[in-house]
This record gives structure tokens, C-alpha cells and sequence, in this order.
């Protein structure tokens, strides 16, 4: 059972699943009567639009929306795009790896305090972490753009401890867009972690104490390990988004912060370079989906979903 | 275990703790500042700050213009693809707990992969699609629609599939042996048992579908949903306004999650 | 429950044993899941109106047996007859069939009121509530009448259970290890509860465990199940007393099995030689009738005697034992006996205080009197059936 999964299902106080029995195929066709108009869905609208996005990503490049699109298989288009995005392409996975790192170092205690200590207010924190989500993304980052103001709280405040210069801004900076993509992918850290943990027998930890391990060394050694799982779901979960996402870094940077989300979308919108656009995003397509084949490899399908 | 005095002894025991209620707190520092702003009344337009309290923006929510109608699309929209998504959603989810079919792994990751998918290149795919079909001057409310249903449905999946994977099918044969045939069992054991699954997964890809923004913005063509209007806006003039329908959004979601979950406990409470 | 209550109430006319009551027959059953066989080609009649015990060690088939009876599980081969009506491909909501679950399946999202109505308003009948009234009353749930089964202890949820399936009046009624939740005294409580219902309401019960003292003290009628086939049945006293497999003869109680040879024999009497020493047992009570052997006879049936001393003529005796441990368990004196051949038979003494105690180190004698041997196959494995360390459950 997926992370978001195991969440769902304690915050509705399930009690503990029974063993669940081979499903039963009483009639043979059920199963594929119900999977089938989904899976037409997801076939229709998110597979096949990748065969017309490699389609795009090999147009003539002089074509536009309104004269039409020519397929001349023109490979180049792979070759110009890189070429001339390799900067964004690089800071995406610059950004995004930050953020993924920063997300871990803040969402594994998080995630520790509310499988271990937090007793009866679990749900109540659970439900916490989830929360924010229901603000708009976008009104939540044009927030951070308030609270990292040239003449705000913090930065009066980093400025004064000398952490920042006088002229030291946060806002259209680099950290001011990791600052926003760690906050926003919070959650999608945090949940995956909270559901391996949550599954550490507390015995093995005690076991661990009884066997001389101090609570440093308990960590390492035992509830680490154990919680590799929930690591590797929740920083894939976390790091593809945080790359492709441009949002943040149109709000919170400067222009020569622009990530490959920014490239895509300006070829798309101003630009109406659908073909780079779409070779671009196959181009990030294809990185993260090595990672998702990498993940699967070692750890299968049916944890996924 | 260190030399520690007692009180030494409660921080390590809580240090944990307290560094994670931090964390959380730092979550909803933004959500603070978006509930602040509603009753701001600022001096300038495009990078504000608190300047003075008013109800004005409570009062006068739909005073931007386009603002409501386009907070009136995105619901509209929303209401559509949960209930499509919901649907099919849960379907699948009873087929893959249920049911036996081949191509399960395949099925497995179909799924998924939608989730982990960065937003700009499902958006751009899309796209993609509707305009190599010919369908590029079409782009408006349907194809905003084709799309939520799509990346709604792996969340409903996984949300059902969980509740059911829970539940005990021992209960649905007491049923049978108990005289009530496949519908009745469906109908009486089932469908009760499942549904808290189903309505939280219908929350879920509503909150999804009002909050798209990526996606929508490639595939929307002279429509506005509410998203859309905060980007535009946040180019030229942000009313405050904006962050009345965040709070607003923000505190009925809150309450129902809170209510289903209450709800929960007290349903399963024990007394003996 | 209480046991106080020694005057049984007067059957009600709601669950009294319909007239149509019909035994209750498997022919040739079968049923595999792949390549494992769980029920092997089982034959069994179970008469109307008794107690049925199925019993055995987990993975024996009980439970499985039981399922498709229930409808629950659909035989691979074989029929499942209710008199001369054949029901085996019959859904499980068109037998009169009812099953209390393992776990009591209770529905949770109902009150126990609605669990308790639920197989009357399934079936139409319109006005459910006195009926259902009266059955929360004889399972003294009465105040609990609206609350859910999570308010409910273990123990009435169980109750809850057996109400929810007596309601219907069904003519078979399945238990399938209903009392293995509950602690040890509740659980005998129960025991006696559910055969007085049975008693009253006349109904055919099939009850399934692995505790051989449950169904030895509930059951009419035992079979005791191995491996997916029935390896003997009938009355527990038939059972205990002359078992026919070495499985049965661990399984039930203890035994002591020795090797031996069939010396001689006569028309009613075997002469069976065991290490030297001459065995007398009735034909009868030998499962072979010639060839190697294992020779039974339980541990409370035997006699230890000081070396020398006399013992009657009717006896079976055994010479040369010596005793390598001594247990007093309070109700009783436990012995390990090692004989000459190396083996350690086993000795119960009941502690009447009539006889004085003997210690390690001892020579014995060991007598038992001659209808109480039990004759089994040689070939059978004479560990079958013992309980190891393992398979306690």
C-alpha cells in the first residue's frame, strides 16, 4: 500500500486491516470490467499524449499553431533544445536536489514525532501536515513573497543579526525560490517517511537499548535502515515535482533563476515553440522516469499505489 | 544513556517532539500571513505589506473583477471531475483489491505514474494531444475538465483502494450467509463500510482540481479558473480579495476533514 | 451466561428445530487449491439434530470442510446433500445454512439489534422485532440492544454471533472455532451454554476446533480430521477409548505405543509378543491382524507395581521398567517409566491417596488390564498426532 495509502487510512481510524484474502475472481470478467474505463482514461489522456508530445518534439520548427506542424522527424530539435537549456536543465536538478535534501532534514524529525511521539494527537498532526494544502499554491507562494520582502520581518531580522548584508535581499534569489519549492513539497516528504516508520515495531528500538546501543546509535543502526522505504518513496516524491515545477521560480526569482519548468512553459506560451517545448519535456520526462525504473527495480510494483 | 540531570533527561525525550511542532508551525507561517492579508488594506497594489486592518475585503469578496467568475469555474470544475474522477476511481480500486486480472504491475504503475509525473510535462502533453488532433481551437472548460478527471483518478484509487483494502471480506460472506445475495451484500455491507474512503478521496481530487494551476494554464485556452486569475493578477495587481477565498478555502476544508475524521473515533469507540 | 441457570427455559416456539430437518450428507468431497489438496474425497453423514464435532490440527481441512457447507467455498469434486436435496452448487444465501464466524464478523457500522435482524429482514419477514427482542433476551444482551459490536467485550460479541445465526431457525448451524477468543474460564462457560442450546433448540450443529477437550466434552459425535481426510469417527468415548490410527490415539489424550509382534491368536483373543513379554488384547480392539504392531494403552489405565509383587491374572504385564521421573501435579502423580527396550512409556497415577509414591530409580512392573489395550498398524508413524512445541497455537 502506498504511503498517501497507509495516511488515508489512519486518519479515518481504520481498525487494524484483518488479513486480507486472495481476491476472490467468483465471476473471471469483474475485474476487468471495473479496471477498464479507468484505464481507458489514463490510456486516452496521460499515455497517448506522450506519443503526440514526441510527435510535437519532432516538427519542423518553422511551423507555428496556425500554419500547422509538419513531423520532418527533426531529431535537432533534441539537439538545440539541450544546447541552449542545458543552464535551466542543470539548476532544476540543482534546485531540486537542494530542496529534496532540505525537505528530508526537516520532514524526517516531523515525520519521527508524529509515528513515535505524538500519542493520541497523531491523527490531529497528521491532518496538520496535510492542511496547508488546501490553501492555494500559488496565494501560499505569493506569501513566501511577502514574508521574504526586501523590508520584512526576516530579513530585517538576518540583517540585524549580520547574517545578511545591509543590501543582502532574500526575495529573487536563489534561496528564496529553494526556500518556496522546500516548503511546498513538505508534505510529499513527510507522508511516505511517517508511513515506514510508522510500521517500525517500537520493540526493535527497545531491543536495540537492551543490546547497548545508545539512542544515536539505535537511530543509525536500526530505525534508519528499516526506514529506507519511506526515504526513497518520499524524495522521489519529492524531487520530480520540485524539478519541473516553474512556479517558484517565476515568483520568488530573478529571471537567471529560471528553472526548465520556466523554459518549457515560455516556449509554449510567448514563445509558441511548441516542438523545443515538447522535446524539452520529454527530455525531463525521460531523466525522471530512469529514477522511477531505478526505484521499481529494487522495490516493485505493488507498494506504488 | 549520558549522565543527564532530569531535566536534561525530559528535552532529549522531547527534543524530537518539539523540533517537529516547529516544523509544522514553520507550515502554516505562510497560511498566517494569507488569513493576515485578507483584512489587509494596503497602500500599494504590487508588492504589498500590512498596512491596515478592514472587513472591506470580507464584505466585498467579488469587488475584483473576473475574480468570482472565475472562483465560480474552478468550482464548477471541480464538482465535474470529482465526481468523474470519484467514479472511476473507485472502480478501479474495487477491481484491483477484488478482482483478479492480469496485467496488474502494468495497471500498478499506469497508475502511479500520474502522480509522479511533473505537472508541466502532463500539461504539455496534453497539449500536445489536443492540438495534433486538431482540437487547438477548442482549448476551454472540456479540455480543463479531461484533464483534472486524469490526475485526480491515481489519488482516488489509492485513497479507496486503502479503505478497502481494510476492510474484512469475512464481513461480505457473513452477509451471503445471512441470506443476502451479491447486490443486498454490496448495498448493506459493503458500500457503507467503504464509503468514508470514498468521500475522503472525493475531498482530495477537489482540492486537487481547484488548486491546479500548471496543467490548467496549458490546456484552458480563453477560460479562467481562479488559479489563472491569481497568476494574472499576481503580473499586474493583487487584490486582496484573493486571500479571503484562500482563508475561506482553507477553513471549510480544514472543518470537513476534522468533522469525518471526529466522526471516525467516535464510531469506533469502545466502551466494554 | 451463568451456569446458574440449571433449569432450562422452556423452548420457545421461535427456536424450536423446524420439522424439515434433514441430515446433513457429504459424498466424495474435494478440494484443492492448485496443487494442495485440503479436503481429500471426505464421506460423512451427519444425523439431524446432533452435535457435530470436526476436529484436528490447523491445515487439516476443518475449517475448509465447513466453508463449503456453508457455500462459502465451492468443492472442486464431490456433493453436499441436505436429505435427498442436492445444495452443493446452491449460493451460500439460499442454504439454510448459518455460520458463526471465527471472528464474529459482526458488522460494525450496524447496531446489534440490525446485526441480529439482519438474516430475517434478508429473507422478507416483515415483522422482525419481537423475534429479535426475544433472542437479545435469551442471550441476556438486552441493554446492548443499540449499541455497535465495537462497544461490545469479546465475550458478547460472541453471543451476538451465535444470535445473529439461531434466529434463523437454519437446520444446520456452523461454528467454526467460535469460543478460541475468549479466556479459559468464559470458554468453558460456553462450551456447556452452547450444548444446552443445542439440546433445546434440536437443531444440527457442526462444530469445528482444534481443542480436542472441546469437542470431546460438547460433541455427540466426532470425527477427527488429518490431512485433508477423516481419520475415525464416532462418539468421543468410542474415540478416546479405542482409537484406530496412531493420529487419533496422540491426538485424543496421551498414549503409549509399543512395538510388537502377533504371536498367536484364537478366535476372540490375540497373543501379541512385545519385547519378550506376551500381550493378550480381543480381536476387536486390533486394527491388524497380523504382522507388526503397535501396541496402545494410556497412561491412566496402567498400574505400577513394586518388582515381584502379584497382580491379577487378567492383566497384560510388563516387566523390568524403571522409573526416570516422578511428577506430582497435584490432581495426579505423572511417571516416566523406561524399559528394558529403551523406551519411556508414561504413567498417570490419580493421587487418591491410597498408594504411596515411587521415586526415580525404582524397578516397576507395569500391569494394565487386558480390555483396555488397543491394537494399531505398525506402519503408521507413532509420533502422528503428538503435540510438539511448534504447533501449539
Amino acid at each position: 500500500m502506498s504511503a498517501l495509502g497507509q495516511v488515508a487510512s489512519e486518519i479515518e481510524n481504520e481498525p487494524e486491516p484483518a488479513e486480507v484474502d486472495e481476491p476472490k475472481g467468483g465471476r473471471r470478467y469483474t475485474g476487468y470490467v471495473l479496471i477498464i474505463p479507468g484505464i481507458l482514461w489514463l490510456g486516452l489522456f496521460f499515455l497517448i499524449p506522450f506519443y503526440s508530445l514526441v510527435a510535437t518534439s519532432l516538427y519542423d520548427p518553422a511551423g507555428t499553431v496556425f500554419s500547422g506542424y509538419e513531423v520532418t522527424w527533426e531529431w535537432s530539435n533534441y539537439t538545440t533544445a539541450i544546447t541552449e537549456n542545458w543552464q535551466p536543465l542543470l539548476r532544476s536538478f540543482w534546485f531540486g536536489g537542494l530542496a529534496t535534501l532540505f525537505c528530508l532534514l526537516l520532514g524526517y524529525p516531523l515525520a519521527y514525532a508524529i509515528a513515535f511521539k505524538a500519542g493520541r494527537w497523531k491523527n490531529l498532526m497528521l491532518v496538520l501536515v496535510i492542511a496547508p494544502f488546501f490553501t492555494s499554491f500559488l496565494i501560499r507562494t505569493i506569501s513566501w513573497q511577502l514574508i521574504l520582502a526586501d523590508n520584512g520581518f526576516v530579513v530585517e531580522t538576518l540583517q540585524w543579526l549580520h547574517i545578511l548584508g545591509q543590501d543582502g535581499r532574500l526575495l529573487n534569489t536563489p534561496i528564496a525560490v529553494v526556500t518556496g519549492l522546500t516548503y511546498n513539497f513538505l508534505p510529499f516528504m513527510v507522508l511516505p517517511l511517517y508511513a515506514s516508520l510508522e510500521r517500525i515495531d517500537p520493540r526493535l528500538i527497545e531491543a536495540a537499548s537492551d543490546l547497548y546501543a545508545s539512542p544515536i546509535r539505535g537511530f543509525a543502526k536500526v530505525t534508519l535502515p528499516l526506514s529506507m522505504p519511506g526515504v526513497v518513496a518520499g524524495t522521489l516524491l519529492t524531487f520530480i515535482p520540485a524539478a519541473g515545477d516553474f512556479i517558484n521560480a517565476e515568483l520568488l526569482g530573478r529571471p537567471s533563476d529560471s528553472m526548465i519548468g520556466n523554459v518549457i512553459q515560455g516556449y509554449f506560451g510567448g514563445g509558441n515553440n511548441y516542438p523545443d517545448a515538447a522535446a524539452l519535456s520529454l527530455v525531463l520526462m525521460a531523466l525522471i522516469l530512469v529514477m522511477v525504473i531505478f526505484y521499481v527495480r529494487r522495490a516493485g510494483t505493488e507498494d506504488l499505489v | 544513556m549520558s549522565a543527564m540531570g532530569r531535566p536534561g533527561r525530559w528535552i532529549s525525550d522531547h527534543l524530537i517532539l518539539m523540533i517537529g511542532l516547529l516544523v509544522l508551525a514553520y507550515t502554516f507561517v505562510p497560511i498566517a500571513v494569507v488569513v493576515l492579508m485578507s483584512f489587509n488594506d494596503p497602500a500599494a497594489r504590487l508588492t504589498y505589506q500590512f498596512d491596515g486592518f478592514t472587513w472591506s475585503n470580507w464584505a466585498n469578496p467579488c469587488e475584483p473583477e473576473g475574480m468570482c467568475a472565475a472562483v465560480r469555474v474552478s468550482i464548477e470544475i471541480g464538482l465535474l471531475a470529482t465526481l468523474g474522477a470519484t467514479i472511476l476511481g473507485t472502480l478501479m480500486a474495487f477491481a484491483l483489491v477484488r478482482h483478479r486480472f492480469h496485467g496488474r504491475a502494468t495497471t500498478n504503475l499506469v497508475i502511479f505514474l500520474p502522480m509522479a509525473t511533473p505537472e508541466i510535462v502532463m500539461g504539455s502533453s496534453l497539449l500536445a494531444l489536443f492540438v495534433g488532433t486538431g482540437f487547438s481551437g477548442d482549448l476551454g472548460f472540456w479540455t480543463i475538465l479531461i484533464a483534472h478527471i486524469m490526475f485526480c483518478l491515481s489519488f482516488v484509487v489509492v485513497t479507496v483502494k486503502a479503505r478497502l483494502a481494510g476492510l474484512d471480506s469475512r464481513l461480505e460472506q457473513a452477509a451471503m450467509d445471512l441470506y443476502a445475495n451479491e447486490w443486498q451484500t454490496f448495498w448493506r455491507v459493503t458500500f457503507p463500510l467503504v464509503f468514508p474512503g470514498i468521500l475522503g478521496a472525493a475531498l482530495l481530487a477537489f482540492s486537487l482540481s481547484f488548486d491546479d494551476f500548471i496543467i490548467t494554464n496549458l490546456n484552458a485556452g480563453n477560460e479562467v479558473t481562479f488559479p489563472m486569475f491569481v497568476w494574472g493578477s499576481a503580473q499586474r495587481e493583487i487584490p486582496m480579495q484573493i486571500n479571503v477565498v484562500g482563508t475561506a478555502m482553507f477553513l471549510i476544508s480544514v472543518l470537513i476533514v476534522l468533522a469525518v475524521s471526529l466522526r471516525g473515533r467516535r464510531g469506533a469507540r469502545a466502551v466494554a | 451466561m451463568t451456569t446458574a441457570d440449571a433449569a432450562a427455559p422452556a423452548p420457545e416456539s421461535s427456536t424450536a428445530a423446524p420439522e424439515t430437518t434433514r441430515d446433513l450428507r457429504l459424498e466424495s468431497l474435494t478440494k484443492s487449491f492448485g496443487t494442495f489438496v485440503a479436503v481429500r474425497d471426505l464421506d460423512l453423514t451427519v444425523p439431524r439434530g446432533s452435535f457435530f464435532a470436526l476436529l484436528g490440527p490447523s491445515g487439516c481441512g476443518k475449517t475448509t470442510t465447513l466453508r463449503m457447507v456453508a457455500g462459502l467455498e465451492q468443492p472442486t469434486q464431490g456433493q453436499i446433500y441436505l436429505g435427498d436435496d442436492e445444495v452443493t452448487d446452491l449460493r451460500p444465501y439460499k442454504r439454510p445454512v448459518n455460520t458463526v464466524f471465527q471472528n464474529y464478523a459482526l458488522f460494525p457500522h450496524l447496531t446489534i439489534f440490525d446485526n441480529i435482524a439482519f438474516g430475517l429482514r434478508r429473507r422478507g419477514r416483515k415483522d422482525v422485532d419481537s423475534a429479535v427482542n426475544e433472542m437479545i433476551e435469551l442471550v441476556e444482551l438486552g441493554s446492548q440492544a443499540h449499541k455497535k459490536p465495537a462497544q461490545l467485550s469479546g465475550g458478547q460479541q460472541q453471543r451476538v454471533a451465535l444470535a445473529r445465526a439461531l434466529i434463523n431457525e437454519p437446520e444446520v448451524l456452523l461454528l467454526d472455532e467460535p469460543l478460541g477468543a475468549l479466556d479459559l474460564k468464559l470458554r468453558r462457560q460456553m462450551q456447556i451454554e452452547l450444548k444446552r442450546i443445542q439440546i433445546e433448540v434440536e437443531e444440527t450443529f457442526v462444530h469445528v476446533t482444534h481443542d480436542q477437550e472441546e469437542a470431546m466434552t460438547m460433541a455427540d459425535t466426532i470425527a477427527v480430521m488429518n490431512g485433508g481426510v477423516i481419520e475415525q469417527m464416532g462418539p468421543p468415548s468410542e474415540l478416546y477409548e479405542n482409537p484406530a490410527t496412531t493420529f487419533v490415539a496422540n491426538f485424543l489424550g496421551q498414549s503409549n505405543l509399543i512395538r510388537g509382534e502377533l504371536a498367536s491368536g484364537s478366535d476372540g483373543e490375540l497373543v501379541v509378543d512385545i519385547h519378550g513379554s506376551k500381550i493378550g488384547v480381543s480381536r476387536e480392539r486390533s486394527r491388524v491382524q497380523n504382522g507388526p504392531v503397535w501396541v496402545g494403552v494410556r497412561p491412566e489405565k496402567v498400574y505400577i507395581s513394586a518388582t515381584g509383587e502379584e497382580e491379577s491374572t487378567d492383566a497384560n504385564t510388563i516387566v523390568g521398567g524403571t522409573i526416570t521421573d516422578t511428577s506430582f501435579i497435584g490432581v495426579s502423580t505423572q511417571y516416566l517409566v523406561r524399559m528394558p527396550w529403551g523406551q519411556e512409556l508414561t504413567v498417570f497415577e490419580q493421587n487418591t491417596g491410597a498408594r504411596k509414591v515411587f521415586s526415580p530409580g525404582t524397578t516397576v512392573d507395569l500391569h494394565w488390564s487386558r480390555p483396555h489395550t488397543f491394537v494399531l498398524d505398525a506402519e503408521q508413524d507413532a509420533t502422528a498426532g503428538v503435540e510438539t512445541v511448534d504447533d501449539t497455537p
